[in-house]
């Protein structure tokens, strides 16, 4: 498994036009907003900021099956077992996900400054929400892969299943713009709880979806 | 899969709650007043609905399980008479709606908008859209049994999510819609023993109708799968 993660990392090293070219969609998607609107107020720079991290997902997750041909999972499928390849997958692309978020993190706070009260906990929370979306999407570009379409299948799918996680990381990354309200411990717990299910599932799932 | 007494019993029940939903007497609510007996119907497709995607995805654990092409089969037309019960689901939820939330000093479509913000529909919303990504997705993949072990395994996927969206959040949000505590309807103080007497049976009622029609879709498609199913 670690190998796995190793050759994901090491391909990526060699290979880096895809993670720049991430890295630019970021920028120029942030960009473009910096020049469409000045100065957002908290709650539409909230909700700006995950629709942004969204989409950022969609676009870095989706290569992570979509770049392997058919030659090179079969040669995979005679190697190692499914469980530890989607293992694999996953951490590579919480890993990338999560220097993403730090990244368009950083960028919103350069150009739209900070109306965060709490900068270390929002932080903390677009890590977990990073993290999370980098999940959800890894499973669905497997999904995807599968039924060799393009990452527009996989924004169909992942669209609905994303919302209820989306509707609670905007809920509790709201409390860290007011200075009163404190983090909702349950709402913080269940995306927690949601996270360890899809690893699991895509634990038991992905074996079905492995063998061809 | 031939056996007629639940045939039957379907209709029984649904002519029951269509007789005694408009006719017995039920308890007078301040704003519900007689849109009260909506519930027989509104609330009652919504738990059929559930019910439905519940099937579809049993059948596809079985599928997954037995590699049966019948069972992927019948994991399809379930959710597809899940997806029309939920549609269902809204239609009669929008004329309870229109009497009891709409603004009655302006036009019903100026309420939309803050109607429309209802986490409770917000999650119904999801659960249909998953749904049909699902049958999106099966007419993506050309291979049959691609097509059913891929659809399979999204669909087991997406019913885990389903569960928080439908269940949990809601709950975590403000809301106008009732049942924002507890279990709705399944609570004993939500509703009185007269409209339980009604409830439960037109569940049951519209269970019934949607698997029957599943199930006559569900064997018209074995027909014309004969020679791949054998």
């Amino acid at each position: 498994m670690l190998t796995l993660f190793k050759k994901d990392v090491l391909l990526e090293i060699r290979q880096q036009y895809s993670f720049y070219g991430v890295l630019l969609y970021v920028a120029s998607t942030i960009f473009v907003l910096f020049l469409a609107i000045d100065a957002p107020e908290s709650q539409v720079w909230n909700g700006l900021f995950w629709v942004i991290q969204l989409f950022v997902c969609i676009n870095a997750v989706a290569k992570s099956f979509l770049q392997e041909s058919r030659g090179r999972m079969l040669y995979f499928g005679a190697l190692v077992s499914a469980q530890n390849f989607i293992l694999a997958k996953l951490l590579f692309n919480s890993v990338l996900m999560l220097v993403m978020s730090g990244l368009s993190l950083l960028l919103f706070y350069l150009f739209f400054g900070n109306p965060s009260l709490k900068p270390l906990q929002f932080a903390g929370i677009v890590l977990l929400g990073g993290w999370s979306l980098s999940l959800v999407f890894s499973f669905l570009a497997a999904i995807a892969a599968k039924a060799q379409q393009n990452a527009a299948i996989m924004a169909i799918l992942g669209f609905p299943l994303i919302i209820p996680q989306l509707v609670i990381l905007m809920k509790i990354s709201a409390t860290s713009f007011s200075t009163e309200a404190t983090v909702p411990v349950t709402a913080l717990l269940l995306l927690v709880v949601l996270d360890i299910l899809v690893v699991l599932l895509s634990i038991i799932l992905f074996p079905f979806l492995w063998k061809d | 899969m031939n056996r007629w007494w639940w045939k039957i019993a379907c209709i029984v029940l649904l002519t029951y709650t269509f007789t005694a939903g408009l006719l017995f007497d039920v308890p007078r609510v301040r704003i519900l007043n007689e849109t009260i007996r909506n519930l027989y119907f509104h609330v009652s497709m919504w738990f059929s609905m559930m019910i439905l995607f519940t099937v579809s995805v049993v059948n596809a654990v079985k599928y997954l399980r037995s590699n049966k092409l019948k069972y992927d089969i019948r994991s399809r037309h379930f959710a597809v008479m899940g997806i029309v019960l939920g549609l269902l689901g809204y239609s009669t939820g929008l004329i309870w709606a229109s009497y009891t939330w709409v603004d009655p000093n302006n036009a019903a479509s100026a309420s939309f908008g803050a109607i429309a913000r209802e986490p409770k529909l917000i999650g119904a919303a999801i659960a249909l859209l998953i749904y049909l990504a699902y049958l999106v997705l099966r007419d993506s993949v050309a291979d049959l049994d691609k097509k059913a072990r891929v659809s399979a395994v999204y669909n087991i996927f997406a019913f885990a999510f389903l569960f928080p969206s439908i269940w949990i959040i809601p709950r975590l949000l403000p809301s106008l819609h009732p049942g924002g505590d507890g279990n709705p309807a399944l609570n004993y103080n939500d509703i009185d023993a007269r409209m339980r007497m009604v409830f439960y049976p037109a569940v049951i009622g519209w269970t019934l109708l949607g698997t029957w029609i599943a199930t006559l879709k569900v064997r018209t498609t074995y027909l014309k799968e004969k020679n791949l199913l054998s």
